[in-house]
């Protein structure tokens, strides 16, 4: 079997980022998306000692796959919600990947101390678009603080993810997943920070 | 209603797996819940939390694993059906009530659940509790997603009532924190009434009693073999002359690259569900229409043992591999991609996985680290600033743990949950040193109060210190006996730490607010000074977890620190302190400065005690 072909029977997305970016949430609004579209869908999430300020994981396999990690090389698509977490987690992708990267750094606080130094975020976003095939780029915190409030900037990357169409799942059905998963209040600022988003990833789809 | 007491059966949830065990427990009318948190399997004790009272389920957040396994064994005892869960370690904790019950079973279902770890995301060690099943002669069911994790609990039961024996249901992080679509069964109405029936002949075990349970249980085990060997759990797909044996969630990852490999045809897999006992003779039949086999699986070779038993016995000689260096890894988690390789090199098919890139390698690490605000870090600055680095310090289990790491490194000693205390005692009769155990409340209650008693039977010079914030914070707040902020607002705890220090025999007792460091260091000079009288000190050190706090008691900050031009760039606060609020900015041309970052800072004030440049700004109300 090609390994196109084995591409083709499923899609793996690598979700990464820093602990109170709202990673967890924002994949499982992907999942929950999935479930509305009838896809088949699993994902998985570390929690525990990963989380207080840690670097945070997920991952959503959907289609024809069954397995819940996602190994080095395998990810087929990888949503960052840092910078300097998109190029830590270049082992897990391959050269057909496409990556949605939000551009604001978190600086560690293992940098504050003297004990390394933050990479150049312009350096971080040519390597990516270097060793991949499409890297979206974009200052989601922007997005957001337009959208009206910056926490929404994970909603902003799942909707960049929704407008490239890279995972088979209507506008309709990431709607209904985002009411599904947020309280009624939360409704209309997120609303409008994955239409942002979504808006980003059609322009470059 | 809480969603996982939906009614509608057959409806789609996307489901952690944890949910899903509660849910199938619920289907399988469970009554009694007790645990003591650990990840990953905490969210199924705070989901009975948050639902008992709506389900009519007892649910007790017990304080320790022992005493959940013994307390819920009193239920399905009495007829009421019961459920522990526990991360692996914690059935080592509960070990000694686990064994004996064995003997002793149950007349209602008992499912523990068992929740490996492997790669230890969360956790001070990986060990395969598989064993425990082998070792305590007790049925295992080994869900692989949370469909089945939910759907294997039913039968759990059913075979823990037909055998009255306790049933492990034994997950890994990747079944439990796996998020997949369940499929809702319907929910059973009706109480139970606990019923219970003198029977001391069976249920006190002493000697007599003991050698003929362990009898039974040698007989039970026997029976439960023929249960597995046609459980529908264990089942072979395809009929390749190429063996594949595995189980768990290693099912799945032998599913993809099986299928990435383009093996299908030549494939004959044995997926079991069912572990303990060993369905051999299934296994003795797959093995006989194969040519070779591969069993894979994580952590310890425990199918792999078993198929080489079943091969030897029925004199099948056939290449069998496993574990090794050319195999499957001993350590950590397995993937499909590592499976595709080690079945790859073994049936001779080439592996076509795109290939990896590269991340640098000198990218800075972003560790967890103590929230800003935490005051276990002013309790670790305070110490430091007093015992220095002469003193060792054992510490314990708990977010204090992080304490490890760079600029406080207080942590020089860690095996367990409640290690802390006992190590220190031990120390502190070999080395000519201050010893300084620091442990949290809820592990106090857990496994540290034994450990006092100890150090203080046998006058051990040693500073406690119990870093009392007021909840379990690291495995998401969860009430222990001690606890007073609660969901009703602040109450007296039920059990007070300095009340329960002082009746282990702990004469010196001083309770702090580490917040205040001044008075802080200064309690923490006196103690230092009766510390050479001998005996044992300790400090409660106490502030409730500021997360905890503000989220259960909907408190508001009222200020933020900033560093203002007085600051002459020591930077003590990020070298000695070290809050993750405080950025240090270089820019190319050799300027720096060092700022707080006001959506991070916490208003804790510990800061701006130690350095004049910092000073308060009030927010907005």
């Amino acid at each position: 079997m090609s390994m196109e072909k084995a591409r083709d029977a499923g899609l793996r997305i690598f979700f990464t980022g820093v602990g109170g970016q709202g990673t967890l949430l924002a994949t499982r609004m992907v999942g929950e998306a999935a479930l509305i579209q009838g896809l088949n869908v699993i994902m998985s999430e570390i929690h525990g000692m990963a989380q207080r300020g840690g670097v945070v994981e997920s991952s959503i396999v959907v289609g024809d796959l069954v397995s819940p990690v996602i190994a080095e090389g395998q990810a087929d698509v990888m949503l960052a919600f840092e910078p300097l977490e998109a190029l830590r987690a270049l082992e897990k992708c391959h050269a057909h990947t496409t990556a949605v990267v939000s551009t604001v750094p978190i600086v560690p606080f293992t940098v504050a101390t003297g004990q390394g130094r933050y990479p150049d975020v312009q350096g971080v976003l040519e390597t990516l678009q270097k060793d991949l095939a499409q890297v979206v780029a974009l200052d989601a915190v922007a997005l957001a603080r337009q959208a009206g409030n910056v926490r929404a900037a994970n909603m902003v990357v799942v909707g960049v993810l929704a407008g490239l169409g890279k995972v088979p799942i209507e506008r309709s059905a990431w709607e209904e997943s985002l009411r599904r998963l947020l309280p009624a209040k939360l409704h209309g600022v997120n609303e409008r920070a994955f239409a942002l988003g979504f808006d980003a990833g059609r322009a470059v789809a | 209603m809480h969603e996982l007491l939906s009614p509608e059966k057959g409806g789609k949830r996307l489901l952690l797996g944890n949910e899903a065990i509660i849910r199938g427990a619920l289907e399988a009318n469970v009554r009694f819940v007790a645990a003591y948190p650990g990840t990953p399997s905490s969210e199924i004790i705070d989901g009975f939390a948050r639902l008992g009272h709506e389900a009519g389920v007892e649910v007790e957040y017990s304080v320790n694993e022992k005493v959940s396994v013994e307390s819920a064994c009193a239920a399905a005892i009495s007829g009421v059906r019961s459920l522990c869960s526990m991360k692996h370690v914690g059935l080592n904790v509960a070990a000694d009530a686990f064994m004996t019950l064995a003997y002793v079973g149950v007349k209602a279902g008992m499912v523990i659940v068992t929740a490996d770890d492997p790669s230890l995301h969360s956790s001070q060690n990986e060990q395969d509790n598989r064993f425990y099943a082998k070792m305590a002669h007790v049925p295992m069911l080994e869900p692989a997603t949370p469909q089945e994790a939910k759907d294997m609990v039913q039968p759990a039961y059913e075979i823990s009532e037909r055998f009255r024996i306790p049933c492990l249901l034994r997950t890994t992080t990747r079944v439990n924190h796996c998020r997949g679509v369940v499929e809702l069964g319907d929910l059973p109405s009706g109480s139970v009434q606990g019923d219970f029936q003198r029977d001391p002949f069976n249920l006190v075990v002493v000697p007599m009693v003991g050698r003929k349970l362990r009898l039974q249980l040698l007989e039970k085990e026997k029976q439960l073999q023929e249960v597995s060997e046609s459980s529908p759990f264990n089942r072979v797909e395809g009929s390749g002359r190429w063996g594949i044996v595995t189980s768990g969630v290693s099912v799945l990852h032998v599913r993809d690259a099986v299928r990435e490999l383009g093996i299908q045809d030549k494939v004959s897999v044995l997926s079991l569900g069912m572990t303990s006992p060993i369905p051999e003779r299934l296994i003795g039949d797959f093995l006989q229409n194969v040519d070779r086999v591969m069993v894979v699986e994580e952590l310890d070779p425990y199918l792999e043992e078993a198929v080489r038993n079943v091969a030897q016995k029925m004199g099948r000689s056939l290449t069998i591999a496993g574990k090794g260096p050319a195999g499957i890894p001993q350590a950590f988690e397995l993937d499909s991609l590592k499976v595709q390789k080690a079945l790859g090199r073994f049936f001779d098919v080439p592996v076509q996985a795109p290939a990896p890139l590269s991340a640098p390698q000198d990218l800075p690490a972003r560790p967890p680290n103590l929230c800003p605000g935490c005051p276990h870090r002013a309790t670790f600055y305070s110490i430091k600033k007093i015992f220095g680095e002469d003193a060792v310090y054992p510490t314990d289990i708990g977010c204090y743990t992080l304490g490890l790491l760079p600029p406080l490194q207080m942590a020089d000693f860690l095996i367990c949950m409640g290690s802390s205390v006992s190590t220190a005692g031990g120390f502190s009769r070999v080395l000519d040193r201050p010893v300084v155990a620091f442990i949290g409340d809820s592990t106090f209650f857990h496994s540290g109060m034994t450990g006092l008693v100890n150090a203080v039977t046998h006058d051990r010079n040693i500073l406690l210190v119990i870093m009392d914030n007021g909840t379990t914070a690291m495995t998401g707040h969860q009430p222990h006996p001690g606890v007073s902020i609660t969901p009703g607002g602040r109450k007296e705890p039920k059990v007070d730490v300095e009340q329960v220090v002082r009746g282990c025999g702990v004469q010196r007792v001083t309770v702090v607010n580490p917040l205040n460091v001044k008075k802080t260091q200064a309690a923490l000079e006196e103690i230092k000074e009766d510390l050479k009288e001998g005996g044992v000190s300790v400090l409660i050190s106490r502030s409730p977890c500021p997360l905890f706090e503000r989220r259960a008691l909907g408190i508001k900050q009222r200020v933020v620190f900033q560093v203002t031009d007085a600051c002459d760039l020591c930077r003590d606060c990020l070298s000695q302190l070290g809050c993750p609020a405080f950025v240090w900015e270089r820019d190319g041309a050799g300027g720096q400065c060092v700022r707080i970052n006001e959506t991070l800072c916490n208003g804790c004030a510990v800061c701006a005690q130690l350095c004049d440049a910092v000073k308060p700004k009030k927010l907005e109300a």
